[in-house]
């Protein structure tokens, strides 16, 4: 007879591969058999019951584009100077750092009333495209940059050495030497941070907005795929079947970057990722 | 002649960078104070736990504006899922490095990390087709506390889950190994030596699931029906600050614009408590806590 202990311990490990597998089945089922090119391509109809989701995905991904534009240079830069030009005990460190702490504590809804304060009203930005993708930016930043520090942070202290030894400028070896080797650190950071940016909704209902047409500028509104399952299921009756297909390309999608996102982590930096 | 070599500006770029990501979390908490500025001045800080009702309008003469039931559905929200959550996350994190063979820990980790990886919106949604019709043939009208506590108590399950495991993987094997020599069951190795060995750690990973679960929107806001009440049952519907803050603003027009900044203060307020109970923790811990 199994022991009582043995019993709550698989228990609980069961219940949780059962919820598991019940909302990734139950996605799959209703989901995945409206699933086809014309679906991914046509524009919706009918407020989002029928047609696709074409012009969503455009949206979704010039998002994401802004995002990157605007995060990536940031968040290396200051990761770059984090980690090799100020001791992490400076109090422009220490600041910056804590700083990056709290940013990545705060919830997402706030980062929507923020971005749409300064980016849409005090900027004039209006619901758009950039608008979005600017405050999705501010959000993924701590992601980027603490990992990009963790690569150039596993980077062995010799390297720099030597490159000084050799008589290469700083920039020289921080070109040719610590990026290239600090490069895994920072593709984990990139699909990181693309993975929270696509899950993203609540910081984008009041940034980048609603409308679902194809944009034509990036100070467009554009409706991102996470606002369009929203939409879908809370205020358009018998949107429910396009609204589990849209799940499924975005449940899909960041499976994909997941994994990819471990198993770089596990290949190159020789540890797990524990970022959630 | 003083002449600017690359090393030095770049130099300068980088500080400059740094400086910008430094600077967003005053400029967030900048805006956030001056937006809310009209409405703690109009309205005053009281009325918003003095008020009759939330009934927002416009001007503040005309709204009312008490935010104390929406503090507590948060707060209760959270509570049930913290409270739900952390048992299970924990019995994960012991099946997958004492039970499970590596095989099955392996695979049962991954689950784990793809749960993590699921979006809030999703969340929602499958609450919204699966358990809020579910709960509705329990005892209608199905969107209610219950509902949002146990999507949040999923959505925060891989967050302790993860945390927990990284603890309990960096309990030293010796002390598992003395427990062994003594001759405790596994068990008891695992309740009297590696949970408490592991309990900075655990209680990360729980005030990190509870800050997640304190600031959620979608999930919260899809399956508790939002109604601006304090429940008296686990089957009455809640509204969250988040879940007000998400609803209202699209149309939310001068002091009641201001209002929701308000209401993002408190929510802001909750989880910089939760931050400060982190902190002393991690203090106390020293250099064990995983983070």
């Amino acid at each position: 007879m199994p022991r009582s202990d043995a019993l709550l311990v698989y228990g609980a490990a069961l219940t949780v591969t059962a919820m598991f597998c019940w909302l990734l089945g139950d996605l799959l089922w209703n989901g995945l058999a409206q699933i086809d090119w014309a679906f991914l391509t046509r524009a919706p109809r009918d407020a989002g019951r029928a047609g696709g989701i074409g012009p969503i995905l455009v949206s979704t991904g010039l998002i994401l584009a802004v995002c990157l534009a605007v995060s990536v240079p940031l968040g290396v830069g200051a990761a770059i100077f984090l980690s090799e030009y100020t001791a992490a005990d400076t109090a422009f460190g220490r600041a910056v750092g804590r700083s990056l702490d709290v940013l990545a504590g705060v919830p997402s809804i706030m980062f929507g009333l923020f971005g749409n304060a300064l980016f849409c009203i005090w900027l004039g930005l209006g619901f758009s495209i950039l608008s979005g993708g600017l405050t999705l930016a501010c959000m993924v930043l701590p992601i980027l940059i603490r990992a990009t520090e963790e690569g150039l942070r596993a980077v062995p202290k010799e390297v720099r050495h030597g490159a000084a030894a050799l008589g290469l400028s700083r920039t020289r070896t921080l070109w040719s030497l610590l990026l290239p080797a600090a490069a895994p650190g920072l593709v984990v950071g990139l699909v990181l941070g693309i993975g929270r940016a696509l899950a993203e909704t609540a910081a984008l209902i009041f940034t980048s907005g609603y409308v679902d047409r194809m944009p034509g500028s990036l100070l467009d509104s554009g409706r991102a795929l996470s606002l369009h399952i929203f939409d879908l299921s809370m205020n358009i009756s018998g949107g429910n079947a396009n609204a589990y297909a849209s799940a499924v390309v975005l449940v899909v999608l960041l499976l994909a970057i997941n994994l990819c996102a471990s198993w770089i982590a596990d290949r190159w930096l020789h540890r797990r990722s524990l970022v959630a | 002649m003083f002449r600017w070599n690359p090393d030095r500006l770049l130099a300068l770029g980088l500080r400059l960078c740094a400086a910008g990501a430094g600077v967003i979390v005053l400029l967030i908490a900048g805006f956030l104070v001056s937006e809310s500025w009209p409405a703690l001045r109009a309205i005053g800080v009281t009325r918003f736990a003095s008020d009759a009702s939330w009934h927002p309008a416009a001007d503040a003469t005309r709204g009312t504006f008490n935010l104390l039931p929406m503090v507590w559905g948060t707060l209760l929200a959270t509570t049930g899922a913290v409270l739900l959550a952390t048992p299970l996350g924990v019995l994960s994190a012991v099946f997958s490095h004492h039970y499970a063979a590596p095989r099955i820990a392996h695979v049962y980790r991954r689950i784990i990390e793809l749960l993590a990886g699921i979006p809030s919106v999703v969340y929602g949604f499958w609450g919204l087709v699966v358990l809020v019709p579910l709960i509705r043939t329990l005892q209608p009208p199905g969107p209610s506390l219950l509902a949002g506590v146990l999507i949040l108590a999923l959505m925060i399950l891989p967050t302790i889950a993860l945390m927990a495991d990284a603890a309990i993987g960096g309990v030293p094997a010796a002390q598992r190994r003395a427990a062994a020599a003594l001759g405790l069951s596994r068990w008891r190795t695992v309740t009297s030596v590696v949970l408490p060995a592991a309990r900075s750690g655990l209680a990360t990973g729980v005030v990190l699931g509870t800050g997640r679960a304190i600031g959620e929107t979608m999930a919260v806001l899809m399956v508790c029906g939002n109604v601006v009440q304090t429940p008296s049952s686990v089957f009455d519907p809640i509204r969250t600050l988040a879940a007000n803050i998400a609803l209202e603003m699209a149309y939310a027009l001068d002091d009641h614009r201001s209002a929701l900044f308000v209401s993002g203060l408190v929510l802001l307020a909750m989880i910089a408590l939760l931050i400060g109970l982190a902190e002393r923790l991690r203090r106390q811990a020293g250099a064990h806590a995983p983070v």
